[in-house]
C-alpha cells in the first residue's frame, strides 16, 4: 500500500508567551523565558518549587459562552490555538464539517482544578446537589478533543490520546498515520494542559522539580546544564494542521513543512526513569519510517526537561544514533514543561526553524554537564542549513515517541 | 422579600450565570428560543436559584413547565409563598 505524504499547513499556539505561533517563535528567538514566580505555590510549605510558566492575560470572552461553558482552561487554550491553525491553513466551516477533517488532541488528564472543585462541593455532605452540569465535560479524559471538535464543528474522526508529556507528539503521529493511510484528508492535532500545583507537586515528590532558582525564575529549567535541578511546569496548547499533499495542493494552501516519519516505543525498564537504548530505538524507528539516515538529520530537538537522569539518558541515546555530529537543543529552557502541550509547541518551533533555516539554542545551558556533552549541545541560536529535524518527547510511564519533520520548499 | 425583589434577584443571578445582558431578562423572553439556553443550562439554573433563594427545587415537576423568564419568576414567587405559609 502506498502511503500518502503528509504536509503541515497551519499552526497555532497558546504559551506562557501569549497567543500566537509567531509570537511564540519570536520569544524563543529572543531568548526569553516564560517562567516566573508563582505565588500559588507558597501555600505548600512541603514543596520546594515556587516557579511555573503560566499563560497570562488571555481574553477568554473571545470564546462564545455556548462553547466555553464546557471548557476548562486547557480546552480554551486548545480552541484558541486550533482557531489560529485552521485560519492559517485556510480551513473554512465547510472543510471542517466535511467528514474528511478529523482531530487528534489530548491532555495529561481532565481538569484537575475542576476535579478539586467537584470534591470541595461533594465531600462536606456527600451530596451532589451543588454539582453543575458542565463539570463532567471539563474532567472527562477526552475533554480537550471533544470541546475543540464541538466548537469548530469537526465531524471526522476525533481521538484523544493520553500519554502525559508525550501526548501531543503521539497526537501528531496518529494524525500523520490517519492521513498517510487515507483515512482522513486533514487532521488538527496537538495537545493542551492547564497548570495546577499538583503537577509541580507530583514532580517534586519524585525529586524531579526545580527549586534552586525560585528567586531567579528565568534561570530555570536548565536542560543539559551542570546546575540543572529538574522540571519547571508550565501550560498552554499547540495545534498543527496536517493534511495530505494532494489536499493542500487542491485547496491551494502553502505547505509549511512535512511530517516525514513517526515512531512510538515503550521503555519497560522503569515506569519513571528512561534508559538510553529504548530512546535510541524510538528515534531510529522514526527515521526508518521517514526513510532518512542518521547522518541526514540536521537537528535533534530533544525532550530534555532538565532532570538529572532524563537528560543524560537522552544525550546517550542521541550519541548512539548520530554521535556528536548533530546539533541538539531543548526548548524547555524557554518554555518550561507544558506537559501535553510541549510536543506540539516544540514541533511548531521546529517548523519555524525549518522555514527560517536556523536553529534555536538551549536557554540556560551555561555549562554543559560532561555526562551530556558527548553530543553537540547547542547553546546559541545559529543560522545554518536545516532540512530534517527529529523531535523527541518522552513520558512518565515509558511512552517514548519521535517525529521526523522535513523542510519543504516549493 | 417582595415580588419585585424576587424578580430583581432572580434576573441578576441568572444574567450573571449565563452571561446575559440584564435587559434581555424580560418576562416574555423564552429561555430556549430567545436566550439560547438548553436543557443542561436548565439544570444549572435550578442550582443557581436554589442558592440565591435558599430554597429546595430538586426535580420538582413544575420546573419542567417553565418556558419564559416570567414563568420562572412566578415559580419562585409561588415557591417562596408556600415556604412562608408552611412556617
Amino acid at each position: 500500500m502506498r502511503l500518502r505524504r503528509v504536509a503541515i499547513t497551519g499552526m497555532g499556539a497558546v504559551s506562557p508567551f501569549g497567543k500566537g505561533s509567531g509570537l511564540l517563535f519570536d520569544a524563543l528567538l529572543a531568548g526569553r523565558s516564560g517562567i516566573a514566580r508563582n505565588p500559588e505555590l507558597d501555600q505548600f510549605a512541603e514543596l520546594g518549587p515556587r516557579v511555573a510558566g503560566l499563560v497570562r492575560n488571555l481574553d477568554v470572552m473571545e470564546v462564545p459562552r455556548k462553547h466555553r461553558r464546557s471548557m476548562s482552561p486547557m480546552s480554551i487554550y486548545a480552541y484558541l490555538a486550533a482557531l489560529e491553525a485552521a485560519a492559517e491553513a485556510g480551513l473554512d466551516e465547510a472543510a471542517l464539517a466535511s467528514g474528511r477533517t478529523g482531530l487528534v488532541m489530548g491532555s495529561t488528564m481532565g481538569s484537575v482544578r475542576t476535579i478539586e472543585e467537584f470534591f470541595r462541593a461533594y465531600l462536606p455532605d456527600a451530596s451532589l446537589a451543588q454539582i453543575k452540569s458542565m463539570m463532567f465535560f471539563r474532567v472527562m479524559g477526552h475533554s480537550v478533543a471533544s470541546n475543540v471538535a464541538q466548537a469548530l464543528g469537526i465531524t471526522g474522526r476525533v481521538l484523544a490520546p493520553t500519554a502525559a508529556c508525550s501526548t501531543s507528539c503521539v497526537a501528531i503521529g496518529l494524525a500523520y498515520e490517519a492521513i498517510a493511510f487515507g483515512k482522513q484528508d486533514v487532521v488538527l492535532c496537538g495537545g493542551a494542559d492547564e497548570y495546577h500545583p499538583l503537577t509541580t507537586g507530583t514532580f517534586d515528590l519524585m525529586l524531579a522539580a526545580s527549586s534552586n532558582f525560585n528567586d531567579e525564575p528565568a534561570r530555570t529549567p536548565r536542560p543539559f546544564d551542570r546546575q540543572r535541578d529538574g522540571i519547571v511546569c508550565s501550560e498552554g496548547a499547540g495545534v498543527l494542521v496536517l493534511e495530505s499533499f494532494e489536499s493542500a495542493r487542491a485547496r491551494g494552501v502553502p505547505v509549511l513543512a512535512e511530517v516525514a516519519g513517526f515512531a512510538s516505543a515503550c521503555d519497560v525498564s522503569n515506569i519513571a526513569n528512561p534508559e538510553p537504548a529504548p530512546l535510541y530505538r524510538c528515534m531510529k524507528e522514526a527515521l526508518d519510517c521517514a526513510g532518512v539516515r542518521p547522518e541526514e538529520v540536521s537537528h535533534v530537538n530533544a525532550h530534555a526537561t532538565a532532570t538529572t537522569r532524563g537528560d543524560i539518558a537522552e544525550s546517550r541515546a542521541i550519541a548512539m544514533l548520530a554521535g556528536d555530529g548533530v546539533p541538539v537543543s531543548s526548548l524547555k529552557g524557554h518554555l518550561g514543561h507544558a506537559m501535553a502541550a510541549s510536543g506540539a509547541l516544540e514541533s511548531i518551533a521546529c517548523v519555524h526553524m525549518l522555514q527560517k533555516q536556523m536553529l534555536l539554542g538551549t536557554l540556560n545551558l551555561d555549562e554543559p554537564d560532561p555526562q551530556c556533552a558527548m553530543v553537540d549541545l547547542l547553546r546559541n541560536n545559529s543560522e545554518r542549513a536545516v532540512s530534517v529535524i527529529v523531535k523527541n518527547n518522552f513520558a512518565l510511564g515509558g511512552i517514548n515517541c519521535s517525529l521526523v519533520l522535513r523542510g519543504y520548499d516549493d | 422579600m417582595t415580588d419585585s425583589q424576587v424578580i430583581e434577584a432572580a434576573n441578576k443571578a441568572l444574567a450573571e450565570e449565563f452571561e446575559l445582558e440584564i435587559e434581555r431578562m424580560t418576562p416574555d423572553a423564552r429561555f430556549r428560543e430567545d436566550l439560547d439556553l438548553d436543557s443542561l443550562d436548565a439544570v444549572d439554573m435550578v442550582i443557581v436559584l436554589e442558592k440565591t433563594f435558599q430554597i429546595k427545587i430538586g426535580r420538582d415537576p413544575a420546573i419542567l413547565e417553565i418556558r419564559t423568564v416570567g414563568d420562572m419568576h412566578a415559580y419562585i414567587i409561588t415557591k417562596k409563598r408556600e415556604l412562608e405559609q408552611a412556617r
